[in-house]
């Protein structure tokens, strides 16, 4: 990812100059290294990355298997159908860099005790105090829990336990005796993922190592199971990997082997690391579960970590690697166990979009789960939710999972297509319950004034409308970006993307007085939530209720408790998520599989049908919505992604991120979200858009793609992403105008081709009037779907 | 030019002719203890014969203690040892069953009151029993219990296992000569029991109470301890004599039995008579009976038997009958915790492997290949080919285990697939089993496995109360 490219690239200069500082020598040398390529995906999946790492600065090519022989002499490339070549990666002895960090921080009065222990960390009214350790007590405001494989202990080890899901596998590298003619100390480091090996030099010889299909998970009841210094060597686990550099390096053959080290690492639900401040205690920090990039990663996510304590917030946005990603739903250990062992081999597995866990499902579901099932619902997961990603009907096999990764167009085309369809012309239900759902309450104005303060958009409307809002930090950047439906006139009801749970969560007890009579309580586990989107939910849900829904009685963005079939105080709201038109229903769950039923019975006529997140997202993304923790973030404002309607700067109160957007609206915005239709994309034949895709404006790199889909209202892909103003000279960044965005030429870069590009400000609403003509009508039309 | 096209069965059609025949049984727990000295036993046969001469036997003993395990071999077609397959069991438990147990059973048959189950039989669906026979053997198995009712003492002494062996053995190869000459007025029946009689059939038979481990064996199949040693190696100790040319004492025996005349003639080209490899079996009444017996019968007998070549001949230098006996050599073992399995087989295995290479791969299996020591470098010099090589072929060893989910398929595999190096090659295997049914026999012989695996904690436990 960009935040994990940023940490490497930083690391890799700190390295760089860390000998010349401090006096240590760390074994920095810069070899360069090559990604090789046996396969066209993976060179696919190399061609995106080095796209991404020329428009950051950072050298790279693809390069010709003829160029690998070249550059390192040993290899056996015929099996080979490319590779990217990294000039200025560079290796360095984890040891060394260590002390030499260590004693750079000494000097500048750092305390390090060694063989310390820490027994746990202490805590006051939610925030930290000091540390107990096995040789007494230190005072302290800030911890930084970087235990590793021991965090998720220490974690626990508090008085308020804190949950860092991560789990350590065993890690197998293979140390030589030297060669007999060494090789030359610049020769490139070699990964070769479809091999699952890394290659490179060490004192002469070689050092490697890989991950496997089948890793051995290792401390699952804890530290101590067994002493790390007696981890043993296992020849008969690390033969694939053994044969996979003898394929790769004939010529090993004749090496001697040094030996076999175990040494384990930590991985994390994810594959990211974990890092950030505890949701429930101040001043406790994490910085653990490196994934086995802790040396490359190590000294970026320092440096954000730092940032994050000294400033309350790191320079790039994090939130992929932030703690509160995760939950308490994440801490079970047969969980951990059983993902990690995905996790580690999904580090050199091909990655494809739309991915999707395969261990650890079916922990959160819908009272819905098997009714959809058995409709033919395949599953993603968010947050340990499993949500419907579309229906295969009946009659339709899709491919089996290995064979589904693709880059191009996908199996499930044809099935979304049909669904969107049933949503743009009919009237579809997708099961929605996995969002993150809390009611705020209070006997006075409290909850109206807490709220006023924390959210930029005026909540206080009329009972029953809803306003959309953002949730900014004090830079005017996006912490969360909900739904906020006035019940009454002391209590609300907000949404807010699924993972927010925990970070949301955090958020507002931080912020909420404390002492006072307001009750803020997460209903989420309390709510099944149906989505009726398409023209005819308002026809489905009249007969159920025996209510007008018209928009004369119903207009939109609007709540209302009322029956539907017969369950009673069903949350109503006419908003759907996507700008089409239709009804979002929070159902008690009790009440769930009958309300489901009803609307799927009486919706018959009207041509309902499931849809799933897939379709949604279609829908969502050519009416330019953007999403937060894909398109909006901690460090994007309202302004900067035609989000100025949900502030109201003069509601009379001085809300969090206030003065940043007044500041901003005066100086302008440096970046500006777009939306842009691909011109001369061949939907069946080209690579598709994802996200991270550089854009390019008149030629020239002007920022990356957040996310993507493909419209099948304009028959063409829609990427959003962030377009920057990039001085010709200095690459300073400049303000971002509205004729700016406009006068553009743009093209989008996917894995190295550029496709052409139009941007917009505002979605294409003319396109959107999709009117079937009369003699277009034909009998199956008369057809049940 | 073209070549013939070469046909392979593919690995699970292979698997699917290992496992046809694959049957296993494992102890039930009481109480979540398993306080049997026995843990379970896993059997199968391939047969090369068709249809397969060797049958399999295994039943606990209800009345008394202990289970009952047993392979039968049998030759000049099935009859035979279909027929010792059935029955033997009942010949042995009622041998060993008290005078009181009889009295009951007898009581009961007598008043047609319900009968006390005798034993609990594991059968695989193939191993069938006769129908039509079942009375006809129930009337000579009862004849028998009646006369050890009539024969006691009124001591009630111990009954020895070796003993109820024995007799068991002798008994019921005298009712099916017996029979035979007897004949039934249902034809299908007098067929078969004169069948039974002129065919035969190899027995090995173990019998196991706690740590007391008899095996009963007429013929040449073979019982064999699996005995781990305290380095995790594996040995073998063989628990049965085989009854043929190569064991020394069978041709004394053969020769002090009969006329220094016949001493020549008795064991001709390492057959009995030259024609019988095994020294000792059931049936086989044409090396038993009298000339004259063999011939009033065959006469009376039904024109099948009259049309048969093999029965009808006479073998050659016949001249003081019998010379075949049903009698078993028994031996006695006492189990140690150290005896993790015994093996019982047909000697369609012991032909084809060595009785150390049967042990260490039984042991390897049951125990896992995990036990299989890991590899260490140490100090020594290894290069990264080396180390390759000998990794590739442990793993190839190791695949062929989990292949597998019952011992006795997974010694078969070995038995029909092994190359020159021990190891199992799937091309070869693959020709075995896709000979055509007339060559089979030509390449081996039918095979049957019983793997009886033991409890080592409860034959401690034994031990540790009689210390």
């Amino acid at each position: 990812s960009s935040v994990e490219q940023k940490m490497a690239n930083y690391s890799n200069k700190l390295y760089h100059q860390l000998e010349q500082e401090t006096g240590i020598q760390t074994g920095y040398l810069r070899t360069g290294s090559i990604s090789l390529a046996q396969t066209q995906d993976r060179l696919i999946s190399l061609k995106r990355i080095n796209s991404r790492l020329n428009v950051v600065g950072i050298p790279s090519e693809i390069i010709s298997p003829k160029k690998v022989a070249e550059l390192h002499p040993l290899l056996n490339v015929h099996d080979l159908v490319g590779a990217m070549y990294v000039p200025e990666d560079a290796v360095v002895s984890s040891a060394d860099v260590a002390l030499a960090l260590a004693s750079a921080a000494s000097q500048n009065g750092v305390q390090i005790y060694d063989r310390t222990s820490v027994l746990h960390v202490l805590i006051k009214k939610g925030q930290v105090t000091g540390v107990e350790t096995d040789k007494g007590q230190i005072e302290c405001q800030y911890f930084v829990n970087c235990a590793g494989q021991w965090a998720y202990e220490l974690g626990l080890s508090n008085e308020e336990p804190l949950s860092i899901p991560l789990h350590a596998c065993e890690h197998f590298y293979l140390l030589t005796r030297p060669w007999d003619t060494p090789l030359q100390s610049n020769t490139p480091t070699i990964v070769d993922a479809d091999g699952r090996i890394y290659i490179r030099n060490w004192q002469g010889g070689i050092l490697s190592g890989g991950f496997e299909k089948n890793p051995k998970p290792i401390f699952t009841e804890g530290k101590n199971q067994l002493e790390i210094q007696n981890l043993r060597e296992d020849w008969d686990h690390f033969e694939p990997l053994l044969s996979s550099l003898l394929r790769r390096m004939p010529a090993l053959e004749t090496l001697e082997i040094l030996k076999l080290v175990n040494c384990p690492e930590t991985f994390t639900p994810d594959m990211k690391c974990i890092m950030g401040e505890s949701p429930v205690v101040q001043g406790y920090f994490v910085l653990a579960g490196m994934n086995s990039a802790g040396l490359s990663l190590g000294g970026g996510a320092g440096k954000f970590l730092a940032e994050w304590m000294v400033y309350g917030y790191p320079s790039e946005n994090v939130w992929e690697l932030d703690l509160q990603r995760f939950g308490a739903l994440q801490s079970s250990r047969t969980f951990l166990r059983h993902r990690v062992m995905e996790v580690m081999p999904l580090i050199y597995d091909l990655k494809v979009p739309r991915w999707d866990f395969q261990t650890g499902r079916q922990l959160r579901t819908s009272p819905l789960y098997d009714r959809l099932d058995a409709q033919g619902a395949r599953w993603m997961e968010k947050h340990g939710f499993e949500r419907p990603k579309y229906f295969v009907p009946p009659n339709k096999d899709l491919l089996a999972l290995e064979q589904s990764k693709t880059f191009y167009k996908p199996d499930w085309f044809d099935i979304v297509e049909s669904e969107v369809k049933c949503c743009k012309e009919a009237v579809c239900v997708i099961d929605m319950s996995s969002f993150t759902k809390f009611e705020i309450t209070s006997t006075g104005d409290e909850a109206l004034e807490s709220l006023q303060y924390l959210f930029c958009n005026d909540l206080d409307v009329p009972v029953g409308h809803i306003v959309h809002t953002g949730m900014l930090n004090e830079y005017g950047g996006y912490e969360n970006d909900c739904s906020i439906a006035r019940l009454t006139k002391r209590s609300f009801f907000m949404i807010s993307p699924t993972d927010q749970q925990v970070h949301c969560w955090a958020w507002l007890n931080k912020y909420l007085p404390k002492d006072s009579n307001l009750l803020l309580e997460d209903v989420t586990w309390k709510y099944t939530a149906l989505n009726l989107i398409g023209p005819r939910a308002v026809d489905v849900l009249s007969e159920l209720s025996y209510a007008p829904m018209t928009p004369d009685h119903f207009p939109t963005l609007f709540c209302k408790e009322m029956s539907v079939g017969y369950a009673n105080g069903i949350r109503v709201m006419s908003m759907t998520h996507t700008g089409e038109p239709g009804f979002m229903l929070y159902i008690p769950i009790e009440y769930a599989l009958h309300v489901y039923n009803e609307v799927m019975s009486v919706g018959q006529k009207y041509g309902i049908r499931n849809a799933g997140y897939y379709a949604l997202r279609s829908l969502r993304i050519e009416k330019f919505f953007a999403f937060w923790g894909q398109d909006l973030n901690t460090l994007t404002t309202p302004l900067e992604c035609g989000g100025e309607s949900r502030v109201k700067l003069e509601k009379g109160i001085d809300f969090i991120g206030r003065d940043a957007l007044l500041q901003q609206k005066q100086t302008g915005v440096y970046k500006r979200l777009a939306m842009f239709i691909l011109d001369d994309h061949d939907t069946d034949l080209d690579l598709w858009p994802w996200w991270g895709e550089p854009i390019y404006r008149n030629g020239k790199y002007a920022g990356k793609t957040t996310s993507s889909a493909y419209s099948y209202t304009l028959e063409r892909h829609v990427c959003l992403g962030y377009v920057h103003n990039f001085s010709e000279d200095s690459g300073e960044e400049q303000v971002v105008t509205t004729d700016f965005i406009n006068r553009g030429e743009y093209e989008i870069d996917i894995a190295g081709h550029r496709f052409q590009a139009k941007a917009k400000l505002y979605p294409v609403t003319s396109f959107f009037t999709h009117k079937r003509r009369k003699d277009d009508v034909e009998l199956s039309d008369f057809h049940g779907k | 030019a073209s070549t013939p096209q070469k046909f392979y069965l593919t690995p699970p059609q292979v698997n699917s002719i290992l496992k046809a025949n694959e049957y296993s049984f494992k102890v039930p727990e009481f109480d979540g203890k398993n306080v049997s000295s026995i843990l379970g036993f896993d059997s199968n046969q391939l047969p090369a014969n068709a249809p397969i001469e060797d049958r399999r036997s295994a039943a606990t003993c209800l009345q008394t203690r202990g289970m009952l395990l047993g392979v039968f071999d049998g030759h000049a077609g099935c009859a035979c040892s279909q027929a010792v397959s059935e029955r033997l069991f009942y010949y042995i438990a009622v041998s060993l069953l008290p005078h009181e147990t009889l009295l009951e059973i007898e009581n009961a048959v007598e008043s047609g009151r319900a009968l006390l189950p005798i034993l609990q039989w594991h059968k695989h669906p193939n191993d069938y029993f006769s129908k039509e026979a079942s009375k006809l053997y129930f009337n000579s198995l009862r004849t028998y219990w009646q006369e050890l009712i009539d024969l006691n003492t009124g001591e009630s002494a111990d009954i020895d296992v070796k003993e109820a062996l024995i007799n068991a053995f002798k008994r019921l190869d005298n009712d099916i000569s017996l029979e035979a000459q007897v004949g039934d007025p249902n034809s299908f029946l007098n067929y078969l029991v004169l069948r039974v009689a002129f065919s035969g059939a190899t027995a090995c038979v173990a019998h196991v109470d706690g740590v007391d481990l008899h095996v009963a064996n007429t013929g040449d199949s073979r019982a064999m301890l699996g005995v781990q040693e305290e380095d995790g190696s594996w040995s073998a100790v063989t628990l049965s004599n085989d009854h043929n040319a190569q064991n020394e004492r069978e041709l004394e025996r053969l020769k002090l039995e009969h006329p220094k005349n016949e001493a020549k003639s008795v064991v001709k080209q390492d057959r009995l008579l030259g024609l019988l490899m095994p020294f000792r079996a059931f049936g086989d009444v044409k090396f038993k009976w009298s000339i004259d017996l063999q011939k009033r019968v065959i006469e009376s007998g039904p024109d099948q038997l009259n049309d048969n070549e093999y029965t009808k001949f006479i073998p050659p230098n016949y001249h003081t009958p019998p010379y075949l006996t049903a009698e078993p050599e028994v031996t006695y073992h006492r189990l140690r915790p150290q005896d993790k399995f015994l093996v019982l087989a047909t000697d369609g295995l012991w032909e084809t492997m060595h009785r150390q290479d049967v042990v260490r791969i039984v042991g390897e299996y049951l125990t896992g290949m995990h036990h299989q020591q890991p590899i260490a470098v140490g100090g020594y010099k290894v290069t990264l080919g080396q180390m390759h090589g000998l990794l590739t072929e442990r793993r190839a060893k190791m695949s062929s285990v989990f292949e597998d989910q019952n011992a006795a398929t997974h010694l078969i595999r070995h038995a029909v697939g092994n190359n020159e190096f021990g190891a199992v090659d799937h091309e070869r295997l693959s020709k075995m089993l896709s000979l055509p049914e007339e060559l089979a026999r030509m390449y081996r012989d039918d095979i049957t496995i019983i793997v009886v695996q033991f409890n080592s904690h409860v034959v401690g436990a034994y031990q540790n109360q009689e210390q």
